[in-house]
């Protein structure tokens, strides 16, 4: 029996970022990845960049992470957001919300490295088990215990189901969850490019979907003379996505290259192509007893303005404060008074998000004329109001203090 | 890992589970406490941390000193306090209790030392501590003097006394008694008797008595928008807690 303090189900981004950063605060830990390291680490395991917002760049920073990829984290300056192609459009500039940028691209195999270091330093609190899969999950009033396929227990004061969007965690604490898939699929890949990026991301509403280019450090060694780079998340009907994916490279850039017409000159595929289908699933609470959710296994949500991560990390930041202050009374880490001012800090902000991006994706992924004509008139509005606008990308930075009421004071 | 819990076997869980399960059950019988503890906390480790100089964000803020819970119960108290790193000693006149207490703190990895006996009992012997915590017990006691008489015979010199009662008001009436007991079912009925409630006027007179110094009286107040207990300053009117000195 392995006996720890908080035992975390799932060692995606979201596991890891907790469990580094309940280490950091000197909380013991055990996190439990159902792959080995060797598929985790490989190329063919995660493809996707994340847009990391400022708010959750605190949070890496706080754990000792961010140091080890900011070298390799290309800062977002300028967001453009264009409706098929037509004006007006929307373009935010950093510096109308102070000085820092509006987030920071890095490549998910770079987050996870860069996790899994800190994780190494942090050795005498936290231990990666991997592969350890969950079977079950047993939340009684003294304990949580998770027992794995292998037969090993674990035991804790606190059990968190970061393990994803399909979570068993979730389901055997007996938490329900509802949501609807898009029909989309988001064709994700690395591009290279001749025109330098100049730090601009750039979300096109086009009637299949949105297609973003997000702006990469460059590549050590380009192809073809391109060295820029972008990364591509482009989402389609599922059936044009699933042409997409099995047409040949050759036929896959000229269509991408229509698609993202001149701005980055001749472009080209630095790896290959990953199909992500996109659905929203969301918990209907985040607690049960000696449990909570985090990340992924509590939301998923289309990832049309890069805001799964934040998310996720700002559950993250919310459940270590609760956390430590917690370890700073003495109390039992699974006392139902952390539970319950986790879920109070974090059910507005989450119900709003995942709102707000189902309704992005409705409004923007059809051609319907009175919808479209609404829409640029809307974009248009936004675009002149300073205050709206300013709201607007302090959310998408992922602030924390964006939420209408404070979360109470209770000692 | 030094926070870990040992290796327990599975037999044992299930026979210390039985016992432990009521008091430590965070809606069992004893739910009002449950809600109550971490602001009792809070308060016992600030003012500990600022009477012994000690910094409250540190997870061992409390390490080495002497503490004794008077009417410890489960250890709803206790164990939190031997998780900050204080040497602790629960002393409770239930049998019950401490076999509970017992039970509970080898489930979660603490020491803690547990014993049946009577606050004048423990003072006769030699024992004496740092800081004496008494919390929602003086209002059960048959004798208070001689309660607070030998809980101050159990400091040292330049000790830290915290009690914490309830105040004997017309409104300590309707909602310690008519409403937590009675309407919102908070607390078994017959948990409290009014009459043995105490103004802090009268406390503060025993205390004097005694030779202790009274340094701070703060109310715990339920706040029905937050749905929780919060601390303030000024209204001693239902509970409230206390914190004295020994010269
Ligand atoms: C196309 C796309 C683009 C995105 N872009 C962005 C972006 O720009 N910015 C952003 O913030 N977010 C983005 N996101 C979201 C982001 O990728 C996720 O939020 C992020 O990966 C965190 O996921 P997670 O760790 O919660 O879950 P997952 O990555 O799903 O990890 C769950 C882990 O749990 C493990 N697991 C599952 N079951 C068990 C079990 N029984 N036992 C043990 N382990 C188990 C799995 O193996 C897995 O490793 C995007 C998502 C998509 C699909």
């Amino acid at each position: 029996m392995i006996a720890c303090e908080v035992v975390i189900v799932g060692g995606g981004l979201g596991g890891l970022t907790l469990a580094a950063s309940l280490g950091a605060a000197g909380i013991d830990v055990v996190c439990l990845e159902r792959e080995a390291p060797s598929r985790t680490r490989s190329a063919a395991h995660d493809g996707r960049t994340t847009a990391i917002a400022y708010g959750p760049q605190q949070v890496l920073a706080a754990c000792g992470v961010w140091d080890k990829i900011e070298r390799d984290a290309c800062p977002i300056l300028r967001i453009h957001v264009a409706d098929q192609d037509s004006p007006p459009s929307l373009s935010f500039l950093h510096h109308e919300v102070g000085a820092a940028p509006f987030g920071w691209i890095v490549d998910n195999r770079t987050l996870r490295r860069a996790l899994e270091e800190r994780i190494a330093e942090l050795k005498r609190h936290v231990r990666v088990l991997a592969p350890a899969q969950m079977a079950t999950l047993d939340c009684g009033a003294l304990q949580a215990r998770v027992t794995l396929t292998d037969g090993r227990v674990v035991t804790a004061q606190l059990a968190v189901g970061a393990d994803g969007r399909r979570s068993a965690s979730r389901e055997q604490a007996g938490i329900g969850s509802y949501g609807w898939d898009y029909g989309q699929t988001a064709i994700v890949a690395t591009l290279l490019h001749e025109i330098p990026h100049d730090n601009i991301a750039v979300e096109n509403f086009l009637p299949g979907g949105p297609l973003a280019t997000l702006p990469m450090t460059d590549a050590r060694r380009g192809h073809d003379g391109l060295t820029h780079r972008s990364s591509l998340v482009w989402s389609e009907q599922t059936a044009a996505a699933q042409a997409l994916m099995t047409c040949d490279e050759a036929a896959f850039t000229a269509a991408l290259q229509e698609k993202v017409g001149a701005w980055l000159g001749r472009v080209r595929l630095e790896g290959p192509r990953f199909a992500y289908p996109l659905n929203l699933r969301r918990a209907k609470r985040l607690t049960a007893p000696r449990f909570a959710l985090v990340s992924e296994a509590a939301h998923g949500i289309h990832p049309i303005a890069g805001q799964g991560l934040n998310l996720g990390m700002r559950d993250i930041a919310a459940l270590r404060d609760e956390l430590v202050r917690a370890t700073r009374l003495g109390l039992d880490l699974g006392h139902p008074d952390i539970l319950r001012r986790y879920e109070h800090a974090r059910r507005f902000d989450n119900g709003a998000m995942v709102l707000g991006m189902d309704l992005l994706v409705r409004l923007f992924s059809n051609a319907i004329p009175p919808v479209q004509t609404a829409r640029r008139f809307g974009l248009g509005l936004v675009q002149h109001i300073g205050p709206v606008r300013r709201f607007f990308m302090r959310v998408a930075m992922g602030e924390r203090d964006t939420a209408p009421f404070p979360t109470p004071k209770t000692g | 890992m030094p926070h870990a819990a040992p290796s327990v076997a599975e037999d044992e869980v299930a026979r210390f589970s039985a016992q432990a399960t009521d008091w430590w059950n965070p809606e069992g019988s004893f739910r009002a406490l449950h809600r109550l503890n971490p602001l009792r906390l809070a308060y016992v480790r600030d003012n500990i941390c600022e009477h012994f100089n000690r910094d409250p964000e540190k997870r061992q803020a409390l390490r080495g000193l002497r503490v004794v819970d008077v009417g410890c119960g489960g250890g709803l108290l206790a164990e939190p306090l031997a998780r900050l790193g204080a040497d602790v000693t629960g002393v409770d006149a239930s049998e019950e209790g401490i076999a509970a207490a017992r039970a509970h703190a080898k489930l979660s990895g603490l020491k803690v030392d547990y014993r049946v006996d009577s606050v004048e009992a423990l003072a006769a012997s030699s024992a004496r501590y740092d800081v004496v915590t008494a919390l929602e017990i003086i209002e059960h006691v048959a004798d208070l003097k001689s309660f607070l008489a030998a809980a101050t015979k159990l400091l040292n010199p330049g000790g830290l006394m915290l009690l914490s009662t309830l105040n004997r008001t017309p409104r300590s009436f309707a909602l310690g008694i008519v409403a937590a007991e009675y309407i919102l079912g908070w607390v078994p009925c017959g948990t409290h008797e009014w009459q043995k409630f105490v103004r802090p006027s009268e406390l503060t007179r025993h205390l004097e008595g005694q030779g202790m110094t009274v340094t701070d009286l703060t109310g715990m107040v339920f706040n029905p928008l937050a749905g929780a207990f919060e601390l303030r300053k000024g209204d001693l009117r239902v509970n409230y807690l206390l914190a004295a000195r020994k010269a």
